[in-house]
């Protein structure tokens, strides 16, 4: 294993690179949900914080998330954060860490009035508090049931309202943005992090920051993937920039579908449309989920949902005219409803499918949206590599949050909502470290005089990149083998398959074609590097699955259709070598206590919606 | 000097013609504006055939096709392709519009499309939006409060709340802003319905206690009085707000002060 970024020796480059050097005590890597958090936070504290985002910051995918926030406020009825703990910890399918979800679901009542306060356009009960809607797997009572109202929601542009308020709110701190600036690596030395290279995407000058922590909140990477929920720019970058430095991804082969992508363009139907009394149904106009999730049935989990749909699709009873999808009918709720809490959605489905959803229902299909996986963190945010024996070992100077980060509060199955309250409760725990350990304007030390280096060399290889496959075609490639190896449904032999044709495609990557050599905004070689980065996690993705033996969560084996407690309650931790093109698999226990004597560990059991 | 045509560097020429993709059937022609700082040459306006039967429908899909099969070096914004980011705004068939939401069966001939109109070329449809977002900043659009913080939510009852529909639904896409002559004229020194709608959007929400000097901030013959209703911003707005209204409801909020 190369530890030096996974590069090889200097090359001769071909640009010259004007390069400013900055010095930050905190900065951030990313503008969604929880990098603003992240940096509110820091700066809130008097941390000097630089924020760096590919895109202006409320053009982040967090934007796009639409049904809510789950806490357990109680607005709607009777709720408990233990009860949200509880549904959580059953929702990762016993992977998540414990520790982690207490912390969650403890600081989420607090975090979402932390919103309102920022003023997040929250929509309201009768007597004025924040509405709260029923969501998928969120139940009353330590999972017995009924379902709880737990979703606070902004209609279905919850995201949005959350984001743009994020935004607003920095805008009143010190924090300094550097917007449109895309981050290359991470500067590490002897296992410490000391900061990040970025190129402002404006004129592709170099820019190294150096920071006591960096934070990476570059969301997931869903566009490994042909058809997902996700955002153009939801390449992983962060991801990425930790595999090329010799550190390790963690269960990256949980991989959320969401049941209600629409069919053909995979935009977004939030679950909220099912918690707001929509259901699914197949070719015989029947309502299946009763079949599959007897109790919670339209509201079971993301991933039981998904599965049905892709049973009753591939047996025959999907609808329309290559009977390859299935409806979503809303056409029974009150318009007025349907005005006032899922307006966005309303207008998606005209607009993508040309559906009246007071009329007709939406076609839908199980879509890529969300990775479990990511960057190991504790709950501080603080990432982990395990270090003579220490599998919760901390990489001094790098911390990560959001969908980039592993806490692992997801685990092998994420619940609705429990993303953007993810963001947030841990957006802010960030910045709360960052001012307990870092001492605002102490002395950096020193960077050796090559840091950072190897990115340029990197991006310069890749602007004269002159192989025979252009990035698009390379990128496809890669979609499609996702798309078909590593789906809903995963056997060994498909996962075989797939392990060899996403090598394939790694390689092919190493021959890619740039056509644009430009420096001002050359949108050519950012995809390329967002390519470079998409593949290794493709490859760890598809390594991680075809390793694990069992069914957990989104993570379906047909041929192990069991979970598997005594082999596989561990996180995958998967390394990639970029030189050699191969990669490490280890493991690392799961965490199997809670933060404090409040609750105690919840046991395994069998998972039944 | 008031300058009533294009500078000379500025005149649009005629760009290349794109080979048409051998074996297509269903071509939709594309007329692009280009433009690359680096080449010293003026903008021009390059023609590209669609194969519709390999495309999806809406004129972003288009763009990204002729990206990923014709021209690597096209270059743009996009982000989300659901209308909600605001990245991919731009001028098409005439009209300010987000190209991910924009059909192409909703245009009739060639499709025309060019950058958001009288900001600064980055470089392609890559406009400089450092003015509009400076403009925001300036507004301060977060919750101002003086009464001690709740320990739960504010309340808002949802009268109040319905009051913010229309307005917190802006996605910050410069469509309108840019479609306004008045806002062409006065960039600098009028705010332009965008930044205006932010301003009404945090004006008229019941849990802020700043009214007072945020209004003040506005009553200037400039940043708020620019606008004539001239209506464009309303037209094109993508998401379907109202800026002029928005406007005028801050004006009668400066009227009604005074009485």
């Amino acid at each position: 294993m190369t530890l030096t970024n996974g590069t090889d020796a200097p090359s001769v480059r071909r640009g010259s690179y004007s390069i400013t050097d900055h010095a930050f005590d905190v900065v951030v890597v990313g503008a969604g949900g929880a990098g603003l958090r992240a940096t509110l936070g820091a700066s809130e504290a008097g941390l000097k914080t630089a924020c760096i985002t590919k895109v202006f910051p409320t053009r982040s995918h967090t934007v796009a998330a639409q049904g809510g926030i789950a806490a357990s406020l109680g607005n709607m009825g009777p709720d408990d954060w233990r009860w949200h703990m509880y549904d959580t910890v059953k929702g990762s399918d016993w992977l998540g860490d414990q520790d982690a979800i207490e912390y969650l679901c403890r600081e989420a009542p607090a975090a979402v009035y932390e919103l309102d306060h920022y003023g997040v356009p929250f929509s309201r009960t009768e007597d004025g508090r924040i509405y709260q809607r029923p969501f998928g797997g969120h139940m009353q009572n330590m999972g017995a049931g009924p379902a709880v109202q737990r979703t606070c929601a902004a209609a279905d542009r919850t995201g949005h309202a959350i984001l743009h308020t994020l935004y607003g709110q920095s805008l009143n701190h010190k924090a300094e943005f550097f917007v449109e600036y895309f981050a290359l690596d991470l500067i590490m030395q002897d296992g410490v992090c000391y900061g990040v290279m970025a190129m402002s995407m404006e004129d592709g000058s170099i820019h190294r920051f150096r920071s006591h922590k960096t934070i990476l909140a570059t969301g997931g990477y869903g566009r490994a993937y042909f058809s997902c929920t996700s955002a153009h720019t939801c390449t992983g970058d962060g991801n990425a920039m930790v595999l090329r430095a010799g550190l390790p991804l963690q269960d990256m082969e949980f991989v959320q579908f969401h049941p209600t992508g629409i069919y053909g363009a995979g935009c977004l139907i939030t679950e909220g449309a099912r918690g707001e009394g929509g259901y699914l149904v197949n070719a015989e106009g029947e309502r299946f989920m009763e079949r599959y999730a007897p109790s919670a049935k339209d509201l079971a989990s993301r991933d039981v949902v998904s599965r049905a749909m892709t049973i009753e699709i591939r047996e025959g009873r999907g609808v329309g005219k290559n009977r390859d999808h299935i409806f979503l009918h809303l056409d029974h709720l009150d318009p007025a409803v349907l005005a006032e809490r899922l307006p966005g959605i309303s207008e998606s489905a005209k607009i993508f499918s040309g559906v009246d959803v007071t009329r007709e229902p939406i076609p839908v299909l199980p879509t890529v949206h969300y990775n479990m996986g990511g960057i190991p963190t504790n709950f501080f945010g603080e990432v982990l590599c395990p270090k003579d024996g220490d599998p919760d070992a901390i990489v001094p100077g790098l911390m990560a949050v959001g969908e980039a980060a592993c806490a692992s509060v997801h685990g092998a199955n994420r619940l609705g909502s429990n993303s953007l309250i993810d963001l947030v409760v841990f957006g802010r725990a960030a910045g709360l470290r960052c001012a307990e350990t870092v001492e605002s304007g102490s002395k950096h030390r020193p960077l050796a005089k090559d840091a950072g280096e190897f990115a340029i060399d990197r991006l310069d290889r890749l602007r004269y990149a002159a192989g025979g496959t252009p990035t698009a075609e390379a990128r496809l490639a890669m979609q499609r083998v996702m798309q078909s190896n590593c789906a809903v449904f995963r056997t060994g032999e498909v996962l075989e398959e797939g392990r060899g044709l996403i090598k394939d495609v790694w390689a092919q990557t190493g021959d890619v074609k740039v056509y644009d050599q430009s420096l001002v905004w050359n949108s050519d070689l950012i995809e390329t590097l967002e390519l470079e980065n998409l593949i290794l996690q493709a490859v760890v993705t598809m390594e991680s699955a075809a390793a694990r033996a069992e069914s957990r969560g989104a993570h379906a084996r047909e041929d192990f259709k069991d979970r598997d407690d005594g082999n596989w309650m561990k996180h995958t931790l998967a390394w990639a070598d970029g030189a050699d093109r191969s990669v490490e698999l280890d493991y690392r226990p799961v965490h199997s206590y809670t933060l404090t004597d409040e609750i105690d560990y919840i046991e395994p059991k069998a998972r039944v919606y | 000097m008031v300058e009533f045509t294009l500078p000379k560097n500025s005149k649009l020429t005629e760009g290349k013609v794109w080979p048409k993709p051998a074996g297509a059937t269903n071509l939709r022609e594309f007329r692009v504006y280009r433009w690359n700082p680096d080449d010293g040459r003026n903008p021009r306006v390059d023609t590209f055939f669609v194969d519709l039967d390999d495309c999806g429908p809406m004129v972003l899909d288009a763009l990204l096709w002729i990206k990923n099969t014709i021209d690597p070096t096209l270059t743009l914004r996009r982000s989300c392709r659901e209308g909600v980011c605001g990245s991919c705004a731009m001028n098409i068939d005439g009209l300010n519009t987000l190209a991910c939401t924009k059909g192409m069966d909703e245009i009739k001939g060639p499709v025309k499309v060019y950058p958001l109109p009288h900001l600064p070329v980055i470089k392609d449809l890559v406009p400089d939006l450092t003015n509009f977002y400076a403009q925001h900043r300036s507004i301060e659009p977060w919750l101002k409060t003086s009464t001690p913080t709740p320990q739960k939510e504010w309340r808002q009852s949802r009268e109040d709340r319905a009051k913010l529909d229309g307005l917190y639904e802006c996605i910050l896409c410069a469509s309108c802003s840019t479609s306004c002559p008045s806002y062409w004229w006065n960039d600098q020194r009028y705010l332009g319905p965008a930044v205006l709608l932010q301003a009404y959007r945090w004006l008229i929400d019941s849990r802020d206690e700043a009214t007072g000097e945020r209004l003040d901030e506005l009553e200037d013959p400039f940043r708020l009085y620019r606008c004539h209703t001239i209506m464009n911003c309303s037209n094109t707005c993508p998401k379907h707000l109202n800026p002029a209204k928005a406007i005028a409801e801050i004006k009668k909020m400066l009227v009604e002060r005074r009485m």
